[in-house]
């Protein structure tokens, strides 16, 4: 079943159109990443997907609703964790249910159970300036999480930010995650090993203005991917992702 | 344990210093250089201190009822009018070089207009306190209220976060380090400008003592009154430290990693 998907969503700042007619889908529980150069609009996109930029056409449906300009149906995770220094971990993740209307104690009661599954046990109440960067972004995907009442979440380059062992251990942690919750993401790289990686399907993006070029699925099973960067399966799918970017 | 120890050391230069001084101006009273009707020495001072002890803390009251309510008022004010500054654009433009003005006009330029206007109790004190403690506040608050990171912003409102609790879970908690900066500036002007204000007139006061001390021709008493307001003026600095600490328990967590990792 269809999860989210947008269509010919067109938007343009003060006359220059950043991305045009985009249309992708996204279907339940499936990794779907968006890869392109820095400045092929993918920013933009997910500004308009979570609805807090309303597009100049198109559409944004969430299991068929249109949401186009509406936030908080659709979760967003940005690049900087963006925890907020002044509450405890807890707290910070389980924002999203207080922002909705339940009280403190209840959302942390609610959100207390799943830290223990996103690998975060014992750091219930610590600040976040007491937490490596990679804990931080474990802790600010549960909040995405938490936040996502659809169960569609957009990720903005959650790792980059990572420190390459890190990020290893993250991706590691990302796919297994992923296997035990209901979520299905669009998450969006720069980097490609990234993205094979972590992915059913890529869609390749090209800029000024931001257009979908094409669309690559990677067939092996998402819990079948340990090692999978060192073999020919994997090789294979980076030439064609490659081959598209360069034009060919 | 091992910061503490830190903390310490690096004191020392500042106790060295005070100590040097002290050591001047007793050095110069003690050689007869300067004639003491002119400049008592330190030992005067703390006599004339201990023994005019009740006294002081008498007129201390009334100034530091001055300086509270003034303060008080100074902070809800300058909470409100940035909070709504902040919100809105236009009334920003409108009144931010109004505030700078205001800033600019002498305290002791004003205060005998406000006595001549409010007579010798409390309320022209107050006022003044008032005006000169409310702008450090004011602007504290408002560059706070713009540190926040926009992306932050951005996040509570895909999370669905309307504009109190974008205000409420972002940008107050942001603005609180900005806040106390200008609370301790704060701080110490209200004894200040309570002092002056009293020096033009009133029935008591450390600034009422002051000029009465003044007219003695007791300079040691009058010593002994500086010190107590720059003792007063202290505690109050530390007061404000002590509650933004307490307010603020997030910001040791920091520090403390801060040094872990260096």
């Amino acid at each position: 079943m269809e999860a989210l998907s947008t269509q010919h969503i067109t938007k343009s700042f003060s006359g220059r159109v950043i991305i045009e007619d985009i249309s992708i889908r996204l279907m339940e529980n499936e990794l779907v990443s968006l890869l392109g150069v820095s400045g092929s609009g993918k920013t933009t996109l997910f500004n308009v997907i979570s609805g807090i930029l309303q597009p100049d056409s198109g559409q944004v449906l969430l299991r068929g609703e249109d949401v186009t300009g509406h936030p908080g149906k659709i979760s967003y995770m940005l690049q900087k964790d963006l925890l907020l220094e002044h509450m405890k971990v807890i707290d910070n993740v389980s924002l999203p249910l207080r922002l909705n209307g339940i009280s403190k104690k209840e959302a942390r009661m609610r959100t207390g159970p799943l830290f223990e599954e996103f690998g975060l046990k014992g750091t219930q109440e610590l600040y976040p300036a007491a937490m490596s960067g990679g804990m931080r972004q474990r802790a600010a995907l549960l909040r995405t999480y938490l936040g996502s009442q659809g169960g569609v979440a957009l990720l903005d380059e959650p790792f980059s930010a990572l420190d390459t062992i890190t990020k290893g251990q993250i991706h590691t942690w990302y796919l297994d995650i992923m296997e035990k919750i209901d979520l299905s993401t669009i998450f969006i790289t720069h980097d490609i090993d990234e993205a094979i990686l972590l992915s059913n399907r890529i869609y390749i993006m090209t800029g000024a203005p931001g257009q979908i070029k094409d669309e690559i699925v990677i067939d092996r099973p998402r819990n079948d991917r340990k090692e999978f960067n060192l073999t020919e399966e994997f090789l294979s799918c980076k030439r064609k992702v490659l081959k598209t970017l360069e034009g060919k | 344990m091992k910061e503490r120890s830190e903390n310490i050391t690096s004191k020392v230069p500042a106790v060295i210093a005070l100590a040097l001084i002290l050591l001047l101006w007793w050095g110069l009273c003690a050689s007869g250089m300067i004639p003491s009707y002119m400049l008592p020495s330190p030992a005067d001072v703390v006599r004339a201190f201990i023994g005019d002890f009740p006294n002081l803390m008498y007129h201390a009251k009334t100034s530091l009822q001055e300086a509270a309510y003034g303060l008080v008022i100074g902070i809800g004010l300058a909470f409100v009018i940035a909070t709504v500054m902040d919100r809105f654009r236009w009334l920003d433009q409108a009144l931010s070089p109004i505030l700078v003005i205001t800033q600019t006009i002498p305290t002791i330029a004003i205060a005998p207009l406000l006595v001549l206007w409010m007579g010798f109790g409390m309320a022209p004190k107050i006022t003044l306190v008032v005006i000169t403690t409310f702008f450090p506040i004011a602007v504290g608050l408002l560059e706070g209220y713009r540190s926040v990171d926009p992306d932050e912003i951005s996040l509570m409102r895909a999370m669905g976060a309307d504009r109190y609790q974008i205000f409420r879970f972002v940008k107050f908690p942001s603005a609180l380090p900005h806040f106390f900066s200008g609370l301790k500036i704060s701080a110490s002007y209200a004894v200040v400008g309570a002092v002056i204000s009293e020096w033009l007139g009133g029935f008591e006061g450390l600034g009422v003592y002051m000029t009465r001390v003044k007219k003695a021709y007791a300079f040691d008493r009058m010593f002994a009154v500086i010190i107590l307001i720059v003792i007063i003026s202290l505690l109050l600095m530390a007061l404000v430290d002590l509650i933004r600490t307490v307010s603020m328990p997030w910001t040791e967590v920091k520090a403390e990693h801060r040094n872990e990792r260096t």
